[in-house]
C-alpha cells in the first residue's frame, strides 16, 4: 500500500500540486507525471548527470533527489530554461561546435555548463574539463563540449553575444 | 590543423555540378531539438494501456532452473502477466547464431526466456508485466525461482580442457569457432630473422555503456494483427525480419520504428533475448509493453566485447624490414553466439587485420573462440580492430626497439607504400587505396615530432617519464554482401534512398540508414541539397521507419556515409534529371538546353532563371493536365547502392599519444592525442572530427579504464557506473585531428567510413606511449586496461 504525500512546487514557472509516493524520484515525477522529456535517466545512481535539473537555482541529480524533497521549491528543467532563453548562448555554441551527438547527455551537460559560467566566469579550459566531469558523454570525447563552453566564457568576458547558427541558403 | 580551409578535400573534384555543402562543416540543424530537451527517445513515449516489463534474471553464472513460484507476485497491484520460458517458447522460436562462411562454427539454441538452465548472470528467466514500472519491480521481489547452481566455465584459458564441464553437452566441447591461417614461410622467416620480439597481450572485457540504455516498446494491435515495435536500434529492417521469423509473422505484419537513439556503438545492432520477450508479451497481452533496461541490467545483459589473450611475435631484419608476424588468439564469448551477427566475427577480424598496414610476406595466425558462462560478447565499435592494432603496433615497437630504430621511421619503412594499390594484404584482405605514407608524414608535422622527442629526453633527465606512442591502422568500412549475406544472415548490405520533390519545392529524402547521433541525417541533407540543387533548409530527411524508408542494412561497419550516402546521391541526381525532364515538357524545350541552380531551372546557355522548383512542383502535382499526353512527372525516385567492388573498403590512419607515467604511483596522465585519418571524401569535417574524437575516447576507455570484472564464480563485480570506469572530461586530453582524403573509386561520392577508426587506433597508441615512458625501467605492459596497479607490478613496486 502506498502512502502518498501532497506536494506543491513550481515547475518551469507553472504551479504544480500533486500527490506523490515518498519513494518517487524527482526525475521520475518530472518525466512520467509531468511528461517532461528533457531530463533523462542514464544510470539511476548519480554517476552520469543525464538527469540534472535545477531546484531553487542549484543543479541537482534528479535521480538522487526525491520528489517530496522539492515540496515548496522552484524546479527548472531544460524545457523551461530553453523557453526563458537562459541557455540560449550555450545552446548556440553547442550547435556551432557539434558539442553533442546522440543528445542524451545534452540537457544535463548544458545545465552543468550554465552553472559553471555563473560560478566560474574566468574558468580555464582545464577548469571547464574538471567542472563537467560529473556529466558523462559517450559520444563526443568531450573536446567539442569544452570548445563550446570556452567560447561562451570568452564571449562573455568580452561582452559579446554568441550569434545564432542559421543554415546558409 | 583541422580547419576546413586546411583540408586537402577542397582540391578534390566536386561530386555535383553546384557543390556548396558537401565538404563543409555544416551544423546539424536537426540536433537543435536535442539541445532543447525535445528529442524523442523510447522512454519518452507513452502509449495508452502500456504495460511495463521487468525481468527476473539469473543471479548466478550457470544454474538449473527449478519450479517457478509466481502466485504471490501475480496478486500484487497492477500485475498484468508473469511469463516463464516454457510459456514464451510457445510463440517465439529459439535461434542458433552461426554464419555459413565461418566454417565449422557452432552454437546452441537460445530462447527469449531461459528454459531448464540459465547460462550467465543476467540471462532473463521470468518476465513480470505490470501497469507501472514500479509495480512490476515490486512484484518481481515476490517471484520465487527454485534453482540449483551448476559448475560454471569462467576462464577462457581452461574452457577447452577435457576436465572442464561442457556448457552445451550436445556441442561436444566448449569451442565455438576456430580458424588457422598460414601464408608464406613463417618458420623460415623467424629462423633467419635478425631480431625476433614477442609478447602476450591481454584485453579486458568491456561494454558499450550507451547513455540511453537498451529499450523498446512492442505494441500488438489484434484488430489489424500487426506488430509495431518502437526500438532504440541501429538496424530496423533487420529487426523487422527477425520478429517475422521468430514469431511466424509476415513482413507486412511488422513495423519497426527507431526515433532518437541515445548512443549505440554496436550495442544496439544485436537482437537480445529480452527484445523477443517484450514482443512476445505484447502479442500475448494484446497491449503495448515497454522494456527499458536499468543500468545494472545493461551491464549484465548488453553485449560485452574484447576478452582476448593473444600471444604474438614479430620477425625483422637488420635493415629494418618486418619479415613476419605470428599470433595465437584465444577469446571468450559467453555461452551463446549472439544473434544474428554471431560472436565469431571479432576474433575473425583479429586474424584478418594483424599486420594489416605492413608489407611483410609471412603470416601465421590461429584463433580459438570458446564458450564461457559470462555475458555474451559480440560486435562493439571497432570490432576486432583495437585488438589487432594494439597487438600489431605493440610488436612493431618491440622490433624497432631491438633494432634501435625510431618507431616512426620504422613504420615509414614498412607500411605498404601509397603507390602500391590496389593490392592484397598478407591475410588475404583486399585493399583498394590507402595513404599510410602521407598520414605518417602529416602526423610527424602535426605533433612536431623532433621537438617532442627532445622535450621527452630533457624531462627524463629530471625524472619525469613521458612517452610517445604511435598506432598505424586500417579499418574496414562500406561492407559488401561478403560480410553477412554470404553467410546466410539476413542483414542487408545494400541501402536505399527515396527522394521526392514536394509541391512547394522542398526535397524529402527517406533513407534506410538511421541516425544515432553521428550526424547521418546531417550529411544526407548536405548531399541531397547539392545533388538536387536546393538550399539545405529546403531538405527534410526521414529515417528509422520500416513502413516508410527503402529497405536497408542500417548502421554498422561504418557504412552510413559510404553506402547510405551514395544511395542518397544517386537518388537525388536521378530526381534532378526528372526535374529537368518535366521542365523541358513545361517549357517545350530540349532538356539539353536546361540546367539546375539553387532551386531554379535555368537556360543553360544564358543562366536565365526559367522556372522555380515551386512551379515545377505545382505543375507536376496539380496541373498535369497541361503536360503532353503520356508524359509522367516522376517527382519521386528511389535508388539503391551496394558496394560490390571489394569485400570492404578499407580506410587508414595513424594516431599518436603523448603521456606521462608516474613511476611511484603508476598513474598515467594523457597529455595530448593526435589523429590523422583518411576516410576518403570528407563530407563534413566537423562531424568527422567529432566521430574520430569520440571514438578515440572510447578506445582510451578500453586501454586505461574499462573492464567488466568477474569473480571466480562468474559474478560481475562492477555492474554500475560508479564501479565500471568510463572516461570523463577531466582525464581526457585535447585531440587534434587532421584528414587525408583518398576517395574510394567504388562510388561516385568517394566516401569511406569514419565511425570506428578512432576506437581502433587509440588503445595501441596509448599502450605504446606508456611503454615508451617505461623504457628507462626496461619493462613494458601489454595487459589492457593498463591500470596503475599493472604498471606498478611491472615496475616491481608491488
Amino acid at each position: 500500500m502506498s502512502l502518498k504525500k501532497k506536494v506543491s512546487m513550481t515547475v518551469n514557472g507553472v504551479a504544480v500540486n500533486a500527490e506523490i509516493e515518498p519513494r518517487r524520484h524527482l526525475v521520475d515525477f518530472l518525466r512520467e507525471d509531468l511528461h517532461l522529456k528533457g531530463p533523462h535517466l542514464g544510470c539511476e545512481q548519480g554517476a552520469c548527470g543525464a538527469c540534472t535539473v535545477k531546484v531553487d537555482g542549484q543543479i541537482i541529480r534528479g535521480c538522487l533527489y526525491l520528489a517530496v524533497q522539492a515540496d515548496g521549491c522552484v524546479v527548472e528543467t531544460i524545457e523551461g530554461l530553453t523557453k526563458s532563453g537562459a541557455l540560449a548562448h550555450l545552446q548556440e555554441s553547442f550547435m556551432r561546435h557539434n558539442a553533442m551527438q546522440c543528445g542524451f547527455c545534452s540537457s544535463g551537460m548544458l545545465l552543468a555548463a550554465a552553472e559553471l559560467i555563473e560560478k566560474q566566469p574566468k574558468a580555464s579550459r582545464e577548469e571547464v574539463r574538471e567542472w563537467i566531469s560529473g556529466n558523462y558523454c559517450r559520444c563526443t570525447g568531450y573536446h567539442s563540449i569544452v570548445d563550446a563552453i570556452v567560447d561562451v566564457l570568452e564571449a562573455r568576458a568580452k561582452g559579446q553575444k554568441i550569434k545564432p547558427v542559421v543554415a546558409h541558403a | 590543423m583541422n580547419k576546413p580551409s586546411d583540408l586537402k578535400g577542397l582540391v578534390l573534384d566536386p561530386v555535383t555540378n553546384d557543390q556548396r555543402y558537401i565538404g563543409n562543416s555544416e551544423p546539424r540543424h536537426s540536433a537543435r531539438r536535442l539541445l532543447e530537451g525535445q528529442g524523442t527517445y523510447i522512454d519518452d513515449i507513452q502509449l495508452p494501456r502500456m504495460g511495463h516489463v521487468v525481468f527476473w534474471r539469473s543471479p548466478v553464472a550457470h544454474m538449473k532452473i527449478g519450479k517457478i513460484h509466481t502466485e504471490q507476485a501475480s496478486k500484487m497491484p497492477g500485475v498484468l502477466a508473469i511469463v516463464d520460458g516454457v510459456q514464451m517458447a510457445k510463440i517465439c522460436k529459439p535461434w542458433v547464431a552461426t554464419l555459413g562462411h565461418l566454417a565449422g562454427m557452432k552454437s546452441a539454441p537460445q530462447h527469449a526466456l531461459a528454459i531448464d538452465r540459465a547460462c550467465w548472470q543476467g540471462e532473463p528467466v521470468v518476465a513480470v508485466v505490470a501497469e507501472t514500472r514500479a509495480q512490476a519491480e515490486d512484484a518481481l521481489q515476490l517471484v520465487d525461482v527454485e534453482w540449483e547452481e551448476l559448475p560454471a566455465v569462467i576462464s577462457m584459458e581452461s574452457a577447452l580442457d577435457p576436465k572442464t564441464p561442457l556448457i552445451h553437452p550436445e556441442l561436444g566441447d566448449n569451442l565455438c569457432f576456430t580458424r588457422s591461417l598460414d601464408v608464406g614461410n613463417v618458420d623460415e622467416a623467424f629462423a633467419t630473422a635478425d631480431v625476433v620480439a614477442e609478447a602476450t597481450f591481454g584485453f579486458g572485457r568491456h561494454t558499450g555503456v550507451t547513455l540511453e540504455p537498451r529499450c523498446q516498446i512492442a505494441d500488438y494491435n489484434p484488430g489489424e494483427r500487426r506488430l509495431t515495435v518502437y526500438h532504440s536500434q541501429q538496424a530496423p529492417h533487420m529487426m523487422q525480419d527477425l520478429y517475422c521469423r521468430q514469431f511466424g509473422l509476415s513482413e507486412s505484419d511488422v513495423h519497426v520504428i527507431c526515433k532518437d537513439v541515445g548512443g549505440s556503438f554496436g550495442i544496439k545492432v544485436h537482437a537480445y533475448p529480452d527484445d523477443f520477450a517484450t514482443v512476445g508479451l505484447a502479442m500475448m497481452l494484446e497491449r503495448p509493453v515497454k522494456f527499458v533496461a536499468d543500468r545494472l541490467e545493461s551491464f549484465t545483459s548488453d553485449i560485452h566485447a574484447r576478452e582476448h589473450r593473444i600471444k604474438g611475435r614479430i620477425a625483422a631484419n637488420k635493415a629494418g624490414d618486418i619479415l613476419a608476424f605470428e599470433i595465437h588468439d584465444l577469446t571468450g564469448i559467453g555461452p551463446y553466439s549472439m544473434f544474428p551477427r554471431t560472436s565469431a566475427i571479432e576474433g575473425n577480424q583479429v586474424v584478418n587485420l594483424v599486420g594489416g598496414p605492413y608489407k611483410h610476406q609471412h603470416y601465421r595466425a590461429h584463433l580459438d573462440v570458446v564458450f564461457q558462462n559470462k555475458t555474451p560478447t559480440c560486435q562493439y565499435r571497432g570490432v576486432g580492430h583495437p585488438i589487432a592494432c594494439a597487438v600489431t603496433e605493440g610488436l612493431v615497437d618491440l622490433a624497432a626497439q631491438k633494432l634501435q630504430m625510431d618507431p616512426l621511421e620504422f613504420r615509414k619503412r614498412n607500411v605498404i607504400p601509397d603507390d602500391a594499390y590496389p593490392c592484397s594484404g598478407i591475410s588475404g584482405i583486399k585493399l583498394e587505396v590507402l595513404s599510410h605514407e602521407q598520414c605518417l608524414r602529416t602526423i610527424e608535422k602535426m605533433m612536431n615530432y623532433p621537438a617532442l622527442r627532445k622535450e621527452q629526453a630533457e624531462l627524463r633527465k629530471k625524472g619525469i617519464y613521458r612517452g610517445i606512442g604511435f598506432a598505424t591502422l586500417i579499418e574496414l568500412t562500406n561492407p559488401s554482401p561478403a560480410f553477412y549475406g554470404v553467410g546466410g544472415a539476413r542483414i542487408a548490405s545494400q541501402d536505399g534512398a527515396s527522394v521526392r520533390l514536394d509541391p512547394s519545392g522542398v526535397v524529402s529524402v527517406l533513407v534506410g540508414v538511421g541516425e544515432q547521433g553521428q550526424g547521418t541525417e546531417g550529411i544526407y541533407a548536405q548531399i541531397a541539397a547539392d545533388a538536387v540543387g536546393v538550399s539545405i533548409n529546403q531538405v527534410r530527411i526521414v529515417t528509422g521507419d520500416t513502413d516508410v524508408t527503402p529497405y536497408g542494412g542500417g548502421t554498422w561497419a561504418s557504412r552510413g556515409a559510404g553506402v547510405g550516402g551514395e544511395a542518397v546521391l544517386l537518388a537525388c541526381q536521378a530526381l534532378q534529371e526528372n526535374i529537368l525532364k518535366l521542365a523541358g515538357a513545361i517549357l517545350n524545350r530540349p532538356v539539353a538546353e536546361l540546367s539546375v541552380h539553387r532551386s531554379h531551372v535555368l537556360d543553360k546557355a544564358t543562366g536565365e532563371q526559367l522556372l522555380p522548383f515551386s512551379e515545377i512542383g505545382r505543375i507536376g502535382y496539380f496541373r498535369t493536365d497541361t503536360l503532353p499526353a503520356g508524359f509522367s512527372a516522376d517527382l519521386m525516385v528511389t535508388r539503391h547502392y551496394t558496394q560490390k567492388d571489394y569485400p570492404f573498403i578499407f580506410t587508414n590512419g595513424v594516431q599518436a599519444s603523448y603521456v606521462e607515467v608516474d613511476p611511484d604511483t603508476g598513474f598515467v596522465k594523457l597529455l595530448k592525442h593526435w589523429a590523422v585519418e583518411d576516410c576518403g571524401r570528407v563530407l563534413n569535417p566537423m562531424l568527422v572530427d567529432e566521430q574520430v574524437r569520440g571514438a578515440i575516447v572510447q578506445g582510451i576507455g578500453g586501454v586505461l579504464f574499462e573492464e567488466c570484472l568477474y569473480d571466480e564464480s562468474g559474478l560481475l563485480r562492477n555492474g554500475s557506473m560508479a564501479d565500471y570506469l568510463v572516461p570523463m572530461a577531466n582525464e581526457m586530453p585535447d585531440i587534434e585531428v587532421a584528414h587525408v582524403e583518398t576517395p574510394t573509386q567504388s562510388s561516385k561520392l568517394g566516401a569511406k567510413g569514419a565511425g570506428e577508426a578512432g576506437t581502433a587506433g587509440a588503445p595501441g597508441a596509448v599502450q605504446n606511449a606508456i611503454n615508451d615512458a617505461l623504457l628507462p625501467f626496461n619493462t613494458a605492459v601489454f595487459d589492457q586496461p593498463i591500470t596503475c596497479e599493472k604498471i606498478l607490478r611491472v615496475l616491481k613496486k608491488i
